[in-house]
């Protein structure tokens, strides 16, 4: 079997948005959607104060609530883990979006724009088909099925890896198979300690955070 | 330097996916689904016509409210289609029983109609609390101690309706059944509090909490004060009654609006560990 996760090394993260950018360049999500965000925390008083640059976005959940909550069965899971939407099935009762511990989905009801008209890129990759509907992080879905496809190893190579882990500047981002014991992934999981966004509601998220080395 | 609370993150912020249109199905939803429930216990031989239709009119808007909010109004017949997990298609099938065996119930005036409407606007108003319950990114609503409290809050709606609307023909035991339900309301809604809103985000917190003394002072004791005045003075029976129902209700719906309005903040990002870098 096959799991796809991904991981994010907090101690590399620095914050400058490359993975966001990419994200929106590769699935053209409209202005103030972002699939993949990167959340700046700041803790503490000064001069004790430390901060966070904590990616975020949809973890694939096993299992999801969104996809037991969703009225239309637009939201299913593929045996390989990734959560993704039947954009045509979808309603957008936004169900899922209140269902996600993870505030990781949108829904838009026009087109939104950079500027006040669309640029010719903005109406050449307008997608119809998203409005009035949720989306949300596929782990860009496509570049791994056709990479598969083209015999390429997801995580390895770039040209079946999602977009943000490939734009990382400080390999910050990590993408791979739970499931395969001698994976990129697993490696890194061994090596360092780790944690979950909110495992107390037994989501079982795809998406590993490290803090520290073991 | 060491970091030992165990939590780190932003905090919580109000969703804003679900507005006044979405509060207004479980307002109107459950008021519906209570006044069927009591006119169908209270009013078998169903001589109050105007009422059992008011009761289906109020489930009809709530799903009109909610059908105006949805991103692709004309797909709305897909809501149907995942009766295996999610909760809302089965209020949605639940609701088209309610309209069916209600209007059949109207239309022939039996009983048994009217009890299977009756039935299904249980199985309704208990399927709206579990669409709450299952909606895991809100921690104000996850909580299972809100199915009997909306189910009851629901019946209190319909009671507190039905001594509204049927003024001087308010059937035989109506009034019991709503001094039961009062402090019934409040024993769930206590529950309901002592679990979950210590736990909550301080704005989400404000809100239950003023929604709570509303309920005890007007939801509870005013209301039950006044359905045992006509004791000591029967002219006052009437509008005592109907100033009773309306607070009944008034103080139900408006619980409503705060949970789904209010007090549904997320829970927002939270580290269990921070970043160690460097020589920390």
């Amino acid at each position: 079997m096959t799991r796809w996760v991904m991981v994010a090394d907090l101690r590399r993260c620095i914050g400058c948005q490359t993975c966001t950018a990419s994200c929106r360049q590769a699935n053209a999500t409209p202005v103030g959607v972002q699939w993949r965000r990167v959340l700046d925390m700041e803790f503490g008083e000064y001069p004790e104060v430390k901060r966070a640059f904590v990616p975020v976005g949809c973890q694939h959940c096993s299992d999801p609530p969104c996809m037991e909550v969703c009225p239309t069965t637009a939201t299913r899971q593929r045996p390989d883990g990734l959560v993704t939407i039947d954009y045509d099935l979808c309603i957008g009762c936004a169900y899922c979006a209140v269902a996600c511990p993870y505030q990781a989905r949108y829904r838009s009801d026009e087109p939104a724009y950079a500027y006040d008209e669309a640029i010719p890129a903005e109406t050449v990759r307008l997608d119809p088909k998203r409005l009035g509907v949720a989306t949300k992080c596929t782990f860009c879905v496509d570049r791994i099925d056709q990479g598969l496809a083209r015999g390429l190893k997801p995580g390895v190579d770039p040209e079946a890896t999602p977009a943000c882990v490939n734009a990382c500047i400080s390999k910050a981002l990590s993408f791979g198979d739970r499931d395969d014991p001698q994976s990129n992934i697993n490696q890194l999981l061994a090596e360092n300690q780790y944690f979950r966004m909110h495992e107390e509601l037994d989501t079982d998220p795809g998406f590993y955070y490290l803090w520290d080395a073991r | 330097m060491s970091y030992s609370p165990p939590v780190y993150g932003p905090k919580p912020w109000l969703q804003r996916n679900w507005d006044a249109r979405a509060a207004m199905n479980f307002m109107c939803g459950g008021a519906g689904s209570g006044l069927l429930i009591a006119s169908a216990v209270f009013d078998w031989a169903g001589t109050m016509p105007w009422v059992w239709l008011t009761g289906l009119a109020l489930i009809g808007l709530g799903l009109a409210a909610v059908w105006l909010e949805i991103g692709r109004k004309l797909r709305f017949l897909n809501v149907f289609l995942n009766r295996r997990s999610s909760w809302m298609t089965r209020e949605a099938w639940i609701a088209a029983m309610v309209f069916a065996c209600g209007l059949l119930a109207w239309w022939l005036v039996a009983p048994v109609w009217r009890a299977l409407a009756a039935i299904s606007a249980l199985a309704f108003v208990y399927a709206q609390a579990r669409i709450l319950t299952a909606a895991k990114g809100i921690p104000a609503w996850r909580e299972r101690r809100l199915v009997p409290l909306i189910v009851i809050t629901g019946l209190v709606e319909g009671l507190g309706l039905l001594l509204l609307l049927a003024r001087d023909a308010t059937p035989v035991g109506v009034a019991p059944a709503f001094i039961l339900a009062l402090p019934l309301r409040w024993v769930f809604w206590t529950r309901y509090h002592q679990r979950v809103v210590p736990t909550l985000a301080r704005r989400a917190q404000d809100a239950l909490r003023a929604v709570s003394k509303l309920g005890l002072w007007a939801g509870t004791a005013l209301p039950m004060l006044l359905m045992v005045l006509p004791i000591i003075w029967p002219p006052l029976t009437l509008p005592a009654f109907m100033l009773a129902g309306f607070l009944g209700l008034a103080t139900g719906l408006g619980f409503k609006f705060a949970l789904v309005r209010r007090a549904a903040y997320n829970q927002g990002f939270s580290l269990p560990h921070l970043p160690k870098r460097g020589r920390e």
